[in-house]
Order: structure tokens, then sequence, then C-alpha cells
């Protein structure tokens, strides 16, 4: 795009500014429109499962417009601010959830190369900036100046803090399998049939998928694992005292978050933007075909992720109006005695899978046989394992450096 | 420092004044590069206003007397300084700041929460003496950098721009023992030392700390029996006890009795 404006006429810092304008509204649109359905879509699926009709007026047949409405009554409400509050950070909390959730979508994929900044390390960016929403969080809790508040946000804070450990090791397998933290190149890895998504990868994958599933759930917030906000103890917990726009904030900062750990579930263990039979690939369709073919197949992977990560938000709304809400003891059980061991094992035994069986049971099947191995050694693209891979192997360690010098030409690193 | 913020402030202006002045859409696109704005170098305006945001939540964080506003603004200015890390093109390390300076200062900001929401710990205000006392240290140590910083002459000089593609694989390996950076000289074949051991030393020491620190913080078994535990296992198990004679085990014995088919009827009620 950046190329393109360029080629328009335009100095580079224009091109540069309305690239990341076009990108940034894009993202937030994501985050607003997506908050907009999955609030409507949650009403809706959390009626349905107590067996009543939830919103059916507003907007004609569904109450599909159920949630701009709320919306306008949110902007009319009245802002309240308590008296004891600390005013600084009691204004300033929303914001920093909102930013942590929207700026971890920065770094996500929506297809191949569409992403806001294609980050070398994307996994790990996610991963660090999900964890700073909590920030906002504990900062309301503090500023509120309510015990309520106050008690909502620390259980909050020992929830996430222990969540990440369990959460951080299921990220680390796909990393391992792909030989790469680049969300693109980890997504473009599992193109091809349903079964060589990483979730059946191995036996391994497929379990270490679940623990992440709870791992993720935990850490956006979401019940089982609301103890932060915990309507029947705690009134609303950690934004017992928001009101209006600000408590929309938080709201729409918590369905960002839901929609992010579900995009990333789909790139790293859900084959990503690959959907599950390869039409385009079928078709003849490829990046490399041409520049509308390629556009077409782009679109096509934006909805297979589109659509991914709305099952996974979905999934999520069932196991919400499903299962009761732990307690504190049973949520730290969960997370240090079940999801870190088994994460730890799954880890291992992957990591075995992959040293002894890296063909998979059945060689030949699913997995082109380019890309078995030495994925580090790949360029950045990540993409043509299949079509060289003698060559490939040979290609550039660090970007741009001569092999030779690295020493690594002739030698496996294993 | 001021005069860096001075300086953003004078380019955001420019900004300002461009978005204000609205003149048809082919007159700007052709008036824009003669602009004085298009000649800015905006990499560097960039890093002005990160290490200008760095530097002023530091100073934040000196100032406040709140310690959940101080690790906030700490927050703010490890973000700024992951920014600048991302500026250069090192976003692994940015990555890596955020994950740990950040996220530690997370914890930091719980314990300012539990250890501060009481009225009396809300403003810490030190005495003046010690003010004097960290500002003289702080600025010795500051001079210090300083002249440190400034004594490096490649530092001196226009930057050599962004290296290319870097990547966390180059770092990825040298833990695990290959060097992909000059090896020195005399080094066995191919420079295969990497920092493998040092690696392993950091970690082996982690876990010693880990493992120290839960036998510190486990829960301490309590060491003298209760006195109702004291007389249970004192008391002499025999199944018919002639109740006239032992007075105190006539008083403890039927009470636990009746404890535990209190706790027995509830069990079977409850099922």
């Amino acid at each position: 795009m950046v190329e393109f404006l360029i080629g328009l006429g335009l100095p580079g810092w224009v091109a540069w500014s309305i690239a990341a304008v076009v990108a940034a509204v894009l993202l937030l649109n994501v985050i607003a429109g997506g908050a907009l359905v999955f609030i409507w879509a949650e009403r809706k699926i959390a009626a349905r499962i107590q067996d009543r009709l939830g919103p059916t007026r507003t907007g004609g047949r569904f109450g599909w417009l159920q949630s701009l409405a709320d919306g306008i009554k949110l902007l009319a409400k009245e802002d309240l601010m308590p008296e004891g509050a600390d005013g600084l950070l009691f204004r300033l909390a929303p914001y920093v959830s909102f930013c942590a959730s929207f700026c971890a979508f920065i770094a996500l994929p929506f297809a191949f190369d569409v992403v806001g900044q294609r980050l070398n390390v994307g996994v790990f960016f996610v991963v660090a900036v999900l964890g700073l929403e909590v920030f906002g969080v504990i900062l309301a809790g503090y500023a509120s100046a309510s015990k309520w508040s106050l008690f909502g946000a620390m259980r909050e804070a020992a929830q996430v803090v222990s969540y990440e450990v369990p959460l951080g090791m299921c990220v680390v397998v796909p990393v391992m399998l792909a030989g790469s933290m680049d969300l693109v190149t980890i997504g473009e890895k599992q193109a091809g049939w349903m079964s060589s998504w990483y979730l059946f990868h191995d036996p391994f994958t497929f379990i270490i998928f679940w623990v992440y599933v709870t791992c993720a759930v935990a850490s956006v917030n979401r019940a089982p694992f609301d103890l932060a906000e915990a309507e029947s103890e705690l009134v609303a917990g950690f934004h017992t005292e928001y009101s209006g726009l600000r408590w929309s904030f938080f709201f729409m900062a918590e369905y960002g978050s839901m929609f992010l750990v579900s995009g990333l579930a789909a790139v790293l263990f859900l084959g990503g933007w690959n959907g599950p039979v390869p039409v385009a690939q079928l078709l003849g369709f490829s990046d490399g075909t041409g520049e509308s073919a390629a556009y077409v197949v782009r679109f096509v992977g934006l909805a297979n992720l589109m659509g991914k990560a709305t099952l996974g938000v979905l999934f999520m709304m069932w196991i919400r109006w499903t299962l009761p809400r732990l307690r504190i003891d049973q949520v730290m059980t969960t997370c240090l005695k079940y999801c870190t061991p088994i994460a730890a094992v799954m880890f291992a035994g992957a990591m075995f899978w992959q040293l002894f069986l890296p063909g998979g049971l059945f060689p030949g099947w699913g997995r082109p046989a380019g890309e078995i191995r030495e994925g580090w050694l790949e360029g950045p693209g990540g993409l043509p394992a299949a079509a060289s891979p003698v060559e490939d192997r040979s290609s550039t360690l660090t970007g741009g450096e001569p092999v030779e010098r690295a020493g690594l030409a002739t030698r496996s690193p294993r | 420092m001021t005069g860096m913020l001075d300086m953003d402030f004078i380019d955001f202006m420019d900004i300002s004044t461009l978005t204000h002045v609205v003149p048809p859409l082919a007159t700007t696109l052709a008036a824009l590069p003669a602009l004085p704005i298009a000649g800015i170098n905006w990499h560097s305006v960039l890093f002005l206003l990160f290490a200008g945001l760095a530097c002023g939540f530091a100073v934040g964080v000196v100032a406040a007397d709140n310690v959940v506003r101080m690790a906030l603004y700490l927050v703010f200015s490890l973000g700024a300084t992951a920014g600048l890390f991302f500026l250069a093109g090192a976003e692994f390390i940015g990555a890596m700041q955020l994950m740990i300076y950040v996220g530690g200062t997370l914890v930091l900001l719980v314990f300012g929460v539990m250890l501060t929401a009481q009225a009396p710990l809300v403003s810490i205000k030190p005495s003046s003496s010690d003010r004097t006392l960290t500002a003289v240290a702080g600025a010795s140590l500051l001079s210090l950098l300083l002249t440190a910083a400034f004594s490096v002459d490649a530092w001196r000089g226009p930057g050599v721009g962004v290296v290319p593609a870097p990547s966390a694989t180059p770092l990825g390996m040298a833990l695990v023992g290959v060097r992909v950076d000059e090896p020195p000289a005399g080094t066995p074949v191919g420079g295969r030392v990497g920092y493998m051991l040092p690696f392993e030393i950091v970690s082996v020491h982690l876990l010693v700390v880990l493992v120290g620190a839960a036998y510190l913080a486990r829960a301490k078994r309590r060491r003298t029996p209760r006195p109702i535990d004291a007389l249970a296992s004192a008391m002499p198990v025999e199944p018919v006890t002639p109740v006239a004679t032992v007075a105190p085990v006539a008083t403890v014995a039927p009470t636990g009795r009746s404890a535990g088919g209190a706790k027995s009827a509830l069990v079977g009620g409850g099922r």
C-alpha cells in the first residue's frame, strides 16, 4: 500500500501516514464492530441457552439493532466518579485497557500478509501486549475507592499473572513446529488440507490446544473465570463504579481480547487463513498467479480467519452460559496443578514427536515433503519451502548476511 | 530534556497547521513536497517523541508521591522505551521489554495497591534530607553515564540507519550455541562458541532462587500440637474406658464422638 501511494506521487511520509491511518481505522472497526455484533450474539445465545428469546424488538426480527440502541443509551448516560476516587487514574484506566487490547491487534494477521505490522516476533508481541490489559483493570479497581472494585482487581491480577505461564507454554508449541515466531509464517506453514493444521499435527498438540483454550478464557477474564466481575459477590467487580462511555470501553476491550485470543488460536492451531479444504490451491490460484487472483485468495483467507475467530468467540459464550463460576482456589488449582503440568508434558511430547516422527504417523499425508523440517533456516517469507527445499536450506539466516559467514552452510543445526 | 520536548511541540504544531489549512486536494498534493515539513526526518522525530515520553514519565516517577501513580508512570516510561526498541527495528527486545519490565511492574503495582490501599500510606513524602541525598546520587550517576555515552566516538555521528531485516533467529541460535556474529579469533571449529553455558548457569541460578523462595514461603506446619490433639494422642487406646475413673477422658470423648456423628450425619444427608 505504501508503495502504491508513493507511486501516486505522494512523498514518503504522507504515504506512510495514510497507510498507518487506514490500518488503524480498519483494526479499530474490527474491535468496535465486532463488539456490537458479539454483544448482540451473546444476548441471543444466553437467552437461548436459558430457554428465553432475548432481544426481539429493536431493529426488527431478531433484535439485531439492540447493541446499537445500547450504545446510544451508554452515550447518554451520566458519567459518574466516586468522591474518594483518584481522578487521573480513574479516567485513565479504561483507555489503558482498551489500548492494550487494540495494540495486540497490530501484529495479528488476518490473511497472508494482511497484517497491521508484520513482526518478526508476532506471537511474543501479542502475548506480551495482551498481558498489559490487566493494568487497566488494576488501576480501575484501585482508583474507584471501592472495596468491591479492589477485590475484583486483585483477583484479576492473581489470575492473569498465573495464567500467563501455561498460556506461554501453549503458545510455544506451534512456534516450535513452525520454527518461527512470525504469525504470518506460522499460518502459512499450515497451508493445505485440514490435516496440516497444527491442531491435528500430533496428539500432543491436540491436547495442548484445549489447554490453550482454557488459559485463553482465563486470561480474557470470561466465565467460568470471571472472578474479577462476579456479579453475585462483588456487584460488578472492578468496574462497579464505572458508567456510560467509560464502562463501554472496558466492555469493548473485553470483546476485543476475546476476538484476539480466538484469532490467535486460529492462527496458531487452526490453520490461520487456510480453509479446511484448499479450494484456492485446487483451482490453481495462489499468491503467485497474478495480482487479482492474489487478492481473491487473500479475501477468502480473511473470511476464513474471521469465521474461525468468530467461532472461537461463540465457543467462549457457550461455555460462559454453561459452566458455573469457579472459586479462586479452584482457579489457582486449575492453573497450577493442571494447566501448567499438562502444558509442560505436552510441550515435551510435541518436541519428541517432531524429533522422531517428523513426517507424522503416515508420511506423505497432508504435509508436503518440503515443509517437514528446518523451518528456522528459511528466509523471512517462509513460503518457498515446498518449492525448493534444497536451496532453502542454504538460504540466508540473518537476512542479507551470507550464510558462509554464519558458518551454517553445510551443517544441520540439530 | 526541555529542548527535546520543545522540538516535538514545534513539529506537531506544524502538522496541526497543515491539517487546518485544507485547500483542494490536488493543490495540496502538489504543494506537499515544497512544504518545510517534508524535509523532516520522521525517524528522529519519533525517536525524540518516545525518548521525551520516557524521560518525562521517569521524572514523573520521582516526583509522584503515590505508589500506584509511580508504578503507572514507570509503566509508561518503560513502554516508551519499548517503543524506542521497536523504532530501532529490534522487535524482539521491544517485546521483551514489554513482557519483562512492564509485566514486572505489574506485580509491583499489585503490591503497591495491596500495601497502600489504607489511608496513611496513600501519600508518601520523603524528608528533605532524603531528597537531597538522592538528588546528589542521581545527578552524579547521570553525569557519569552522559560522559561515558559522549565519549564513544561511534555514537556521536549520524546513525547508520536500520539494520536490514533484523530477526530474533540469531539471538535464539546464539543461545543454543551457534554464533552467527563474527566469531573471535582462535575459536574452535566454525566458531561454535555460543552462550549456552552462561544461559544454563543463569537458569540454574534462577531455579535455585525459586526453590529458596518456595522454601521460605511454604506454609509452616504447626510444631506444638493443640491441647485437644495432645489429649487425644495421650489418651489410652482402649475400646472400653471406665467413665468414672478417668475424668478428663470422659469430658473429651463424648464430644468427639458426637461431633463425628454429626459430621457423618451431615455427609449422609448431603448425599
